[in-house]
């Protein structure tokens, strides 16, 4: 493979703290295989700036199989860059060429700010969940049986979609209003759909929604991108099913 | 020679944990808000302790390096989570899980905390349930099953290829409720970097802020650590980029013995290293081996043709394949445990079968399922005579309804259909069985400082079966732990805070900082990758799926070379009080360099072959079971729990004699 890599510019945001202002550096990096993720690419640079005595680009990453929901890269203007259905840890370098230029910038949303570099402080979406985001049941040992209410397999199968939400913000980061509405949709359609979560419905989509717009998250106003960028391809669906819980939460 | 108590309650050992639990101890409710109970790691094991700690009354601090409790790597595991409910009536029962789960880990695994596990599985499916998990279902509307490796049941519950991912969210969504209370104090984005001892007992913990690199004093009546497994010491593994040892590490250089470090799980299903840039190894679930059928070809001028392109998998005729599998253990084909399937795909390719470029590969074959599927669609659907385009369209239907997003998965790194061509495969690094040695309680060798999950060793031996780490990780956090703390802290209801302006604190603190400033003042060569690439081809080499005496002595005089190089030359870019990356990594890797011999260490004592151990010295050399592993019951039916001594090759040896009163030792045939 050597030798036959490509051979990539980087424009990469860089901030030292919360506090300082940031800008964009350029960067090379050469041989590159197609075969590699993007975050390996990103070692291979981050190898490379240790070796000349600067310092490594920070980013968020954890998993690298695009389940934790930790890497949160805004490459060439997407979230999770140009392929579908992927995080950015899944991306492969195939999805690029020789010579390109690539910029990289953190997730933006005033609810997710800067810590450093391309890493983002999302607790937001941590203070929106405890708003309402569980079902109030103690570990006991003796709920009842699991197999005692029967859940029509298209609504368990439709809450697992929603579930499948692995809170990495790309929805945020890619609406130009940055709601989290796709986000907060997916977590109170999981309940939603499910009979245990019937008894908190009214609370729990109003309390959510109530933390949502403290956090400062926007509005949505329909454009859909959201649902495009999203790596677990949750539907805009479960916005309407939101919208749906919350009048009917708040007409009773 | 021993001073290892495992604290296994008297009687049969079906009402150990129902007697023991109603004599133990209790705390009243008044009293656990006197209480502080620290949580190490948020995966399913911490997660589901904080919560219920938290529901009971206790002040819980939990602490995740992540920046959020629903990131911890449980989250990854996709197959499904055991639990003996008996909803197929195919005959599972509570012994059954336990019996498959003790020969499951070769005879070398506690029976009464295994039995206890298998009791307490079937309340855990409830509990996930009741938190709204949206477990996979039939069209009655009732819970579905599937099969893994290593048992004639279907006792694996499962969503979708997501299992772990719903289960940490149900305990990160108890965790929440509690967060929101005030009971849980969530520290995200801390990293544990030292245990605390007041008079002999852990009493609180030394960490660092991860964003502002703060060192921080935090205090508890107990300390739990939920930290996972080491997996990463061989660097390439199916773990996070940040799972880690250093939590069970520290404790273990603070009196907490270690045990069985040498039983690792290297997982049958991952997909194969493409280069040396890879940064980790992504597993295809055992839950593909349900359908896949596995193969290498029969004749070596086909595995020629196809390494170099002029043959395509698929043009293989069904007798010019090898389904070694199928062919050496017919009565568990290709659900053999993983240990033994690792060991089948390695025989083939050392023999030089494997089926890519670097030989280090073998098919995961769909083609047969498709069609078996089809065909039955076709059958349901009422259609007569279906043509074969509309067999593998309702066949293909099927298998992507299974384990679509496995397949897109695999699609996305290896640009491959696995529609149309089988998968390739090879085995990785996934789990350590081994770990911190802890009694029937939970408890390590140190009072008030307890081991959950993947990061104690207790219930899973020398090889753990699919779906049960899952179970084993809520097992211990919502039904085990939160019983036996109980008994522990009773006598704590008087003590008060813990102060953390103390001499105990400040040493340890100090020892902290001290590793913090000699990381940034070093000014080496070499980053902290270059040392943990290097350990972990040593690991690999020679203590990987197969082990000897030469390679193992080697491993020990090499981990040690590396480690002496590491602190001479590592360097570390960055400052202490900020947020770098690279500084978190040399912590951890510096403790793997310890860890990694005593590893060696531990599997070159271990003069048997058991489970994940295979030491090429023990395998049977005549009859039907010729080549398998040979287990020594006579001399090595214990537990090696070791006790640090300075340096890991001086570590102490103690023996847990394991002692089987309900099953009998057997060789382990899956023939």
């Amino acid at each position: 493979m050597s030798g036959k890599g490509m051979n990539l510019t980087l424009k990469i945001w860089r901030q030292k703290d919360a506090q300082s202002t940031g800008k964009m550096e350029t960067y090379k990096v050469n041989d590159i295989s197609e075969h590699m993720s993007f975050l390996e690419m990103m070692d291979v640079l981050n190898e490379q700036l240790i070796a000349s005595g600067d310092e490594p680009v920070a980013f968020d990453h954890d998993c690298r199989e695009g389940i934790c929901g930790m890497c949160s890269m805004y490459i060439n203007g997407e979230a999770h860059g140009p392929d579908r259905g992927v995080t950015t840890c899944q991306l492969h370098m195939r999805m690029f060429k020789d010579g390109d230029t690539i910029t990289i910038e953190p997730f933006r949303a005033a609810a997710f700010p800067v810590i450093k570099d391309l890493v983002v402080d999302r607790t937001s979406f941590e203070r929106i969940q405890q708003a309402g985001g569980y079902i109030s049941v103690n570990t006991s040992g003796n709920t009842q049986d699991a197999n005692a209410t029967p859940i029509s397999k298209h609504d368990a199968d439709e809450a697992m979609d929603a579930a499948t939400c692995i809170g990495c913000g790309a929805c945020v980061a890619t609406c130009k209003n940055s709601s989290a509405m796709l986000f907060v949709g997916a977590k109170v359609s999981q309940y939603a759909l499910l009979p245990q979560g019937q008894v908190e419905a009214a609370d729990r989509v109003k309390n959510m929604v109530a933390q949502m717009d403290l956090e400062g998250f926007g509005n949505c106003t329909n454009t859909g991108a959201c649902e495009v960028e999203c790596p677990k391809g949750i539907s805009l669906d479960n916005i309407a099913r939101m919208n749906r819980e919350l009048i009917k939460a708040q007409v009773k | 020679m021993s001073v290892l108590d495992s604290k296994v309650p008297k009687g049969p050992i079906k009402d150990k944990w129902t007697t023991y639990k109603d004599k133990i101890d209790l705390v009243n409710p008044a009293n656990k808000r006197l209480i502080d109970v620290i949580v190490v790691g948020t995966g399913l094991a911490g997660g589901s302790a904080a919560a219920t700690l938290a529901e009971l009354g206790y002040n819980v601090k939990a602490f995740a390096y992540q920046d959020s409790p629903r990131r911890a790597h449980s989250i990854a595991a996709q197959g499904g989570i055991n639990a003996a409910k008996n909803y197929q009536g195919d005959g599972d029962s509570t012994y059954r899980l336990f019996y498959d789960t003790v020969k499951g880990g070769d005879y070398r695994s506690r029976e009464a905390n295994v039995y206890r596990l298998a009791e307490v599985s079937a309340n855990i499916i409830d509990q996930c349930v009741a938190q709204g998990v949206p477990f996979a279902r039939d069209y009655g509307g009732l819970l579905d099953n599937r099969s893994f490796g290593g048992v004639l049941v279907s006792r694996t519950f499962y969503a979708k290829g997501q299992t772990g991912q719903q289960l940490l969210l149900g305990a990160y969504s108890a965790m929440n409720r509690q967060i929101a209370r005030g009971k849980i104090q969530m520290y995200n984005r801390h990293e544990m970097l030292d245990v605390v001892k007041v008079d002999g007992k852990a009493r609180g913990i030394i960490a660092r802020n991860l964003i502002t690199g703060e060192i921080e004093r935090h205090s508890a009546h107990a300390v739990v650590i939920a930290s996972g497994g080491y997996g990463n010491v061989f660097f390439l593994s199916t773990n996070a980029m940040g799972s880690n040892v250093s939590a069970g590490w520290k404790i273990h250089k603070k009196g907490a013995f270690f045990a069985n470090p040498c039983y690792t799980q290297i997982h049958p299903t991952c997909i194969p290293r493409s280069g040396d840039y890879q940064s980790k190894l992504t597993l295809m679930s055992e839950s593909l081996r349900n359908d896949g059928r596995i193969w290498v070809p029969k004749h070596m001028d086909d595995v020629m043709a196809i390494r170099e392109g002029r043959k395509k998998p698929t043009d293989l005729s069904e007798d010019e394949r090898d389904y070694y599998l199928e062919r050496r253990y017919p009565a568990f084909g290709n659900l053999v445990p993983r240990d033994v399937a690792s060991r089948a795909a390695k025989e083939r390719c050392d023999a030089g079968y494997g089926v890519n470029a670097t030989g280090e590969a073998v098919y995961l074959d769909f083609a047969a399922a498709i069609q078996r599927y089809g065909k039955e669609q076709a059958k349901i659907q009422g259609i007569d005579n279906p043509s074969a385009d509309k067999i593998y369209e309702l066949g293909q239907a099927i298998v992507e309804a299974k384990y679509g997003n496995l397949f897109q998965m695999y699609e996305k790194i290896v640009d491959e259909n696995p529609y149309e061509t089988p998968m390739m495969i090879y085995p990785a690094v996934h789990y350590t069985m081994g770990g911190v040695w802890v009694d029937y309680n939970l408890m390590t060798t140190v009072p008030g400082l307890y081991c959950i999950g993947e990061a104690n060793f207790s219930d899973h031996g020398a090889n753990r079966l699919g779906a049960s780490a899952l179970m084993q990780g809520l097992a211990d956090g919502y039904f085990v732990l939160p019983y036996t703390i109980g008994d522990y802290l009773s006598d704590d209801i008087r003590t008060g805070a813990i102060p953390t302006d103390t001499p105990e604190f400040d040493e340890a603190e100090k020892e902290v900082k001290d590793k913090i400033d000699f990381f940034i003042n070093n000014k080496g060569t070499k980053s902290v990758d270059y040392f943990h690439k290097k350990l972990g081809k040593v690991m690999w080499d020679k203590c990987g799926m197969s082990r000897n005496e030469k390679g193992l002595k080697e491993a020990m005089v090499e981990i040690k070379a590396i480690r002496e190089e590491f602190w001479k030359e590592v360097s570390v870019p960055g400052g202490a009080d900020e947020m770098n990356p690279e500084l978190e990594k040399a912590g951890r890797v510096a403790d793997f360099l310890e860890l990694g011999e005593l590893f060696a260490k531990d599997a070159l004592a271990r003069e048997e072959s058991c489970g994940g151990h295979f030491r090429e010295e023990s395998a049977e050399e005549d009859g039907p079971q010729k080549g398998e592993a040979k287990r020594n019951d006579k001399d090595f039916a214990f537990v090696s729990a070791w006790e640090y001594k300075g340096e890991p090759a001086d570590a102490e040896l103690h023996k847990e004699q394991l002692e089987f009163n309900d099953i009998e030792l057997k060789q382990r045939s899956y023939k």
